[in-house]
């Protein structure tokens, strides 16, 4: 940390550090206003209190507040967890993973179809993504649940020969937008492969595919593992949005939960912890991922913004300082 | 396509609560995203942490987690309400659910954009005796800016699709996608057309702003 933001600032001297203990102590004073704010609202005695602001009472765990023990206690039990959290985080993961082999399918499928050299393959393939990238994942979402309706008004097919359940309506527009935004990487990663290799593939008699399929593709998901990896972590946040559509899965465990025992934010509290344990986890991975091509003198390519939200994992670590062989300046989002 | 715009007033109606919800958003976001950038770069230890763990934190957690703490934690549970009518309550809600969450982008964004800053501008602002605050204000941020034109366009482009979370999520503002869900459900206009009008109008919002931090970026972009 520090030995990345150095430069920014000399060794604090006698003043400076005087001044940065002026500094800190402010900031704890600010951040125990907050957290006093924060533990007295959800205690519930912030505004609706009889006593004064500096009292026992007011400052006391209120047992109708939210940290009143009865309100934790759920998380003690075990059949909250065997009933409520661990059913959630199965259907939760069962449609990343599932969304996210679709994904790195559909991505590799229209990100090689957009660089084709015919422009029937490469038009269609660029609207499409284009199209799948620019519009909301809850849309999509919304679309593939009315798909029955869309069957009975345009094909005159009678409502109830399929039924589109909340899974499916998940897994399809998880794996449509994500799918799109890793078409880009993968876009990204196959033109920032060095020109000489496919020329002297070339040079060798091989073929246009499989130029691509054995000395390109393989070299630019390598490159683009970091990003791929980030885009993962994007697609495990948004299969959060599967509460919306009353798919079972972690949130909507929780928000059932928190409605039978009322506890709101110790449901909010666990959830958050367990969503950011596991996407700390992946973004390690893509971290490590990086550090591993960085050793092996490949470099990766920035697994910033690809469309969608930018999962900056590049720099978080200052020893990749030591291996600057890319520029420091580099900074191409794989943009289109 | 003839019900669909016959209900025209209803679309622009969702679109215009898309756009106030984007515009202000992006802005509250940017300056938070500003201020939590300076406090991940400064000298003192522990604004570094606080900042870290804040980005890290609601960087790592479903926006639709985010909105749902702000609608039913803090408006609900808590009973803050933030002006007289619902629908308003429930808009500056999702202004500071979607800001809080926007700026952690918009803080990582800045950041590696001051990672491009070559050493060398730094150590010459130093050895004029620049302090700390001059030298983020008046060398590291306007540089910094510069090259980040395109990834913050990208931001923006994010928020403008993340703003349809806050249609539901405990909050219901009724924006485009809310709009576009209550038609198919009432029925008043066939599916596919809804849909396509519906895409099509996020179309026109998000690719002219890709296009313009397109240019933008390579207009402003510093020669090096």
């Amino acid at each position: 940390m520090s030995a990345q933001h150095s430069v920014l600032f000399d060794v604090p001297g006698p003043r400076a550090r005087k001044r940065n203990a002026l500094y800190t102590v402010f900031t704890v004073f600010l951040a125990l206003i907050g957290l006093a704010i924060l533990y007295l609202g959800f205690n519930r005695t912030l505004s609706d209190r009889e006593s004064g602001l500096f009292t026992a009472e007011t400052w006391a765990v209120n047992p109708a507040g939210q940290w009143a023990a009865d309100m934790w206690a759920p998380f003690l039990r075990p059949e909250t967890w065997t009933g409520y959290v661990i059913p959630g985080l199965q259907n939760t993961l069962t449609a990343a993973l599932t969304a996210s082999v679709l994904a790195i399918v559909f991505g590799l499928v229209f990100g090689i179809g957009r660089l084709s050299k015919h422009w029937w393959i490469r038009v269609p393939s660029g609207a499409i993504v284009e199209f799948f990238r620019g519009i909301p994942l809850l849309m999509l979402i919304f679309f593939t649940m009315a798909l029955p309706i869309v069957a009975w008004q345009v094909f005159n097919i009678p409502t109830g020969t399929f039924q589109v359940t909340a899974l499916v309506a998940v897994v399809t527009g998880l794996t449509l937008y994500n799918g799109s935004v890793l078409a880009e990487v993968f876009r990204a990663g196959i033109l920032a492969v060095p020109k000489g290799q496919s020329e002297a593939a070339e040079s060798i008699g091989m073929s246009r595919t499989q130029t691509m399929w054995t000395i390109l593709v393989p070299q630019a998901v390598t490159a683009m593992m970091p990003a791929i990896v980030a885009q993962l972590v994007v697609l495990l946040k948004d299969s959060a949005l599967g509460y919306i559509i009353a798919f079972p899965e972690l949130l909507r465990s929780f928000t059932l939960l928190a409605t039978r025992e009322s506890n709101v934010i110790p449901a909010a509290i666990v959830c958050a912890v367990i969503y950011i344990v596991i996407n700390l986890a992946l973004s390690r991975l893509a971290i490590w991922l990086e550090r591993r091509n960085a050793r092996r003198g490949r470099p990766s390519a920035k697994p910033t913004a690809a469309g969608g939200a930018p999962v900056a994992v590049k720099g978080t670590e200052p020893d990749t300082t030591g291996s600057d062989e890319e520029p420091r300046g580099e900074d191409g989002p794989a943009k289109g | 396509m003839e019900a669909f715009l016959s209900n025209i007033d209803r679309v622009v109606d969702g679109f215009s609560w898309t756009v106030r919800l984007t515009l202000l958003s992006a802005f509250f976001s940017f300056i938070l995203g500003i201020l939590l950038t300076a406090m991940r770069v400064s000298p003192v230890p522990l604004l570094r942490g606080l900042s870290t763990a804040y980005i890290e934190g609601i960087r790592s957690t479903p926006l639709t987690l985010v909105l749902l703490f702000c609608g039913l934690g803090l408006n609900s549970a808590l009973g803050v309400s933030l002006a007289d009518s619902v629908a308003l309550d429930v808009f500056w809600w999702a202004v500071i659910g979607l800001s809080a969450y926007t700026s952690c982008f918009v803080s990582e964004t800045l950041r590696s954009g001051i990672n491009t800053i070559p050493l060398g501008q730094v150590e010459a602002a130093r050895s004029l005796g620049l302090t700390f605050t001059q030298n983020l204000r008046l060398i590291v941020v306007p540089q910094a800016l510069r090259t980040v034109v395109g990834p913050l366009g990208s931001v923006l482009i994010a928020l403008t699709k993340n703003t349809t979370v806050a249609s539901v999520a405990g909050l219901g503002v009724q924006e485009a996608s809310r709009e576009m869900k209550l038609m198919f459900d009432q029925g008043i206009a066939p599916v596919l057309p809804t849909f396509v009008g519906f895409a099509i109008g996020f179309l026109i919002l998000t690719l002219p702003m890709g296009y313009f931090f397109g240019w933008l970026s390579k207009r402003v972009a510093v020669v090096r």
